[in-house]
């Protein structure tokens, strides 16, 4: 069993995202310990990009301050190289095709293996374009994360059948950011693709309170947490270890 | 490495396949893959429907004006002493440029695919106007979606889509232009697809986008060969089109890819100089990458964050090209070439001066090499520019350009 079935084994896997870099390189460090300590079963790492198409203003505004304070993928690679020292759990990349292909596929998917990068999550990458990273994750036992939405209907068979790691599912329409409801039907959407695959589906987008967590993670395998994070992050800086484990905390043991 | 002429024509009529060689293909998110596959299932089922396309000829013929005459500029020939220039007249349409042949008919194809609501991305404003003219003619609700920063170039344009009963929202995410606008307009089209359709302005965008738009345009290639075989009774030697995302180019060249003896040259904004960091020359600076949902060219960092680009001209001011155009270059078909601000302010003026024909300052763009080229070939030759758009909505850019104080 990889280090990503393990985090959700026997358990609701809570899912913890971040935009690496932001507010420094440090901080990011220092937060993905201090999530880990406080219960998070996985780490999302994000890179940040310039154009991130799927991201709410949130997680959009924390790419531009990461980039304006200096982050790249090497740094990035460096950083987790050193945090995986620290900490067991599975860290996934969530990030966008271009910093991928710029920096060249095979080269970019060797750098996650030798640092200790567990998958990668590239939201840009439908079903239909998975070829374009899948021979290079499978070379490097690197999982490709499959997203299903609440659009993919007839798709969603299809995807679930040839995902690994986890299965990505998107809670509602849109991109990420704290919703007040969640209404697309999550739990529909996760029994169609369970008739297909044995693999954890984990809900995401739009999850931000501890009642939300614990109806998702009721119907789901696993939570997905981003902008409520990176929020407190905006807001304490530096000093945002403190408000982020509890926030942490008080997330998992709703579910 | 030179493509034959069949090579060409071959690769990009395969509809169904979304790629042109490497390039195109559907880099989206899941959420909107549902839209696009919709989306791709109309089209290709309306394109062949002779009720669509005889509606479409009508609203083409009947409210655009079509088809724009290609001028044959006695003066502007008589002066360079080289070809003979025709110009493609797309300023003369309903609304002054190009714009709105895709727009009529994707938003003909919207209303048959039952949506009642349009979105769109802008840049200079005229694919928001011309997406807000469609959207009113056919009544659906409108919401076009421009950068802050374009919004206070092109004031005269959003006060334009307003009255024509479009919602316009300033965009303040990244650079607030023309990248961020469709990025946004993507997100929104994400959040509410039902009813909506997205006018994508450009031949750029995730498939059927770059195939469904260059459909919609090509008619300004076939009418230029059909008015240039009945004018001089042979093709012309090249087609000179300005390239922003390359909706006007396409459909201009397309008409002419199995032609060989037919010279495609696009010209990308070079804004202060292809060395200078402050450009848009996408082919000249930008590498192979992946955004908007195609893969192309783009202008980037080493680390593929898109870089900010800059041109005089809102309408070029795009960090990329649509993928047909990467694939033509690749190919040898079509070759592309950096025009600056400077050169095309001149060309503007030029017109302007000895034909009496204010052109868009993206048109410009292409003026400017036709100003160059034409002069070193033989006067048998024949060149025909494609005149995209009117320059109306430049003339106050242009006046803070010159530094002349306007008082409107």
């Amino acid at each position: 069993m990889n280090r990503i079935r393990r985090a959700f084994h026997g358990k609701k896997a809570f899912l913890a995202f971040l935009t690496g870099g932001d507010p420094d390189m440090e901080t990011t460090e220092n937060l993905i310990v201090a999530m880990a300590e406080s219960g998070a079963d996985i780490v999302e790492i994000g890179v940040p990009f310039s154009d991130a198409v799927a991201e709410g203003v949130v997680i959009q505004k924390a790419g531009e301050r990461a980039l304006a304070a200096g982050c790249t993928v090497d740094k990035l690679f460096e950083m987790v190289r050193r945090v995986r020292t620290k900490i067991s759990i599975p860290l996934l990349f969530m990030t966008y095709m271009n910093p991928i292909f710029a920096y060249g596929k095979e080269r970019f998917v060797e750098q996650c293996a030798a640092c200790g990068i567990d998958g990668i999550i590239v939201p840009d990458l439908p079903f239909e374009e998975k070829g374009e990273l899948a021979r290079e994750c499978a070379n490097r036992g690197i999982s490709l994360i499959s997203m299903i939405a609440p659009t993919s209907e007839k798709r969603i068979e299809r995807i679930a059948r040839d995902a690994e790691g986890f299965l990505y599912c998107v809670s509602s329409l849109g991109v990420t950011g704290e919703r007040s409801h969640i209404n697309g039907n999550v739990a529909q959407l996760i029994e169609q693709a369970k008739k297909v695959t044995s693999i954890p589906c984990a809900v995401g987008f739009g999850i931000s309170t501890p009642e939300q967590a614990r109806d998702m993670a009721a119907v789901s395998d696993g939570v997905i947490v981003g902008s409520a994070i990176v929020r407190l992050i905006a807001e304490y800086g530096k000093e945002s270890m403190g408000p982020v484990s509890q926030f942490v905390k008080r997330m998992k043991s709703a579910m | 490495m030179q493509a034959t002429k069949q090579d060409t024509k071959q690769v990009t009529n395969q509809v169904n396949s979304g790629r042109f060689g490497v390039y195109g293909g559907q880099y989206i998110p899941e959420t909107l893959m549902s839209a696009v596959q919709e989306l791709e299932e109309g089209y290709f089922h309306y394109k062949t429907d002779p009720e669509f396309q005889r509606e479409l000829d009508s609203l083409l013929n009947h409210y655009a004006g079509r088809p724009s005459l290609l001028y044959f500029a006695k003066r502007m020939t008589h002066d360079f002493g080289g070809a003979k220039v025709y110009l493609k007249r797309e300023d003369l349409n309903h609304t002054g440029s190009h714009k709105i042949n895709n727009v009529l008919g994707q938003v003909l194809l919207a209303k048959k695919m039952g949506k009642t609501r349009v979105i769109a991305e802008t840049g200079a404003g005229q694919h928001g106007v011309a997406t807000a003219t469609a959207a009113a003619l056919m009544d659906l609700e409108c919401e076009i979606f421009m950068g802050k920063e374009d919004m206070e170039r092109q004031a005269l344009n959003v006060f334009r889509m307003q009255l024509l009963g479009a919602k316009v929202h300033a965009v303040t995410s990244g650079t607030m232009t023309l990248k961020d606008a469709v990025s946004e307009t993507m997100r929104e089209w994400a959040t509410r697809m039902d009813d909506t359709h997205y006018v994508l302005g450009s031949v750029m965008g995730p498939h059927p986008f770059p195939i469904m738009v260059r459909d919609f345009q090509k008619i300004i290639g076939k009418e230029i060969k059909e008015q240039m075989i009945r004018a001089e009774g042979r093709m012309p030697d090249a087609v000179i089109a300005c390239v922003g995302g390359g909706s006007n180019a396409m459909g201009a060249f397309y008409e002419f890819l199995g032609d060989s003896s037919v010279e495609l040259i696009g010209c990308e904004a070079a804004g202060l100089g292809v060395d200078n960091p402050k450009n848009a020359a996408t082919m000249a600076n930008g590498k192979v990458g992946i955004l908007h949902g195609m893969k192309s060219y783009f202008s980037q960092d080493e680390y593929g964050q898109i870089a900010p680009v800059y041109s005089l001209s809102a309408g070029l001011d795009y960090p990329g090209i649509g993928p047909e155009h990467a694939y033509l270059a690749d190919a040898g078909r079509a070759r592309y070439v950096p025009i600056t601000d400077a050169e095309a302010v001149d060309a503007l003026e030029y017109l302007s001066r000895v034909e009496g024909i204010i052109p868009a300052l993206e048109s410009a763009h292409a003026l400017a090499y036709a100003k160059k080229l034409v002069p070193t070939m033989r006067k048998d030759k024949i060149v025909v520019v494609v005149v995209s758009g009117r320059g109306d909505k430049d003339v106050a850019a242009l006046a803070r350009y010159k530094g002349v104080n306007l008082y409107e």
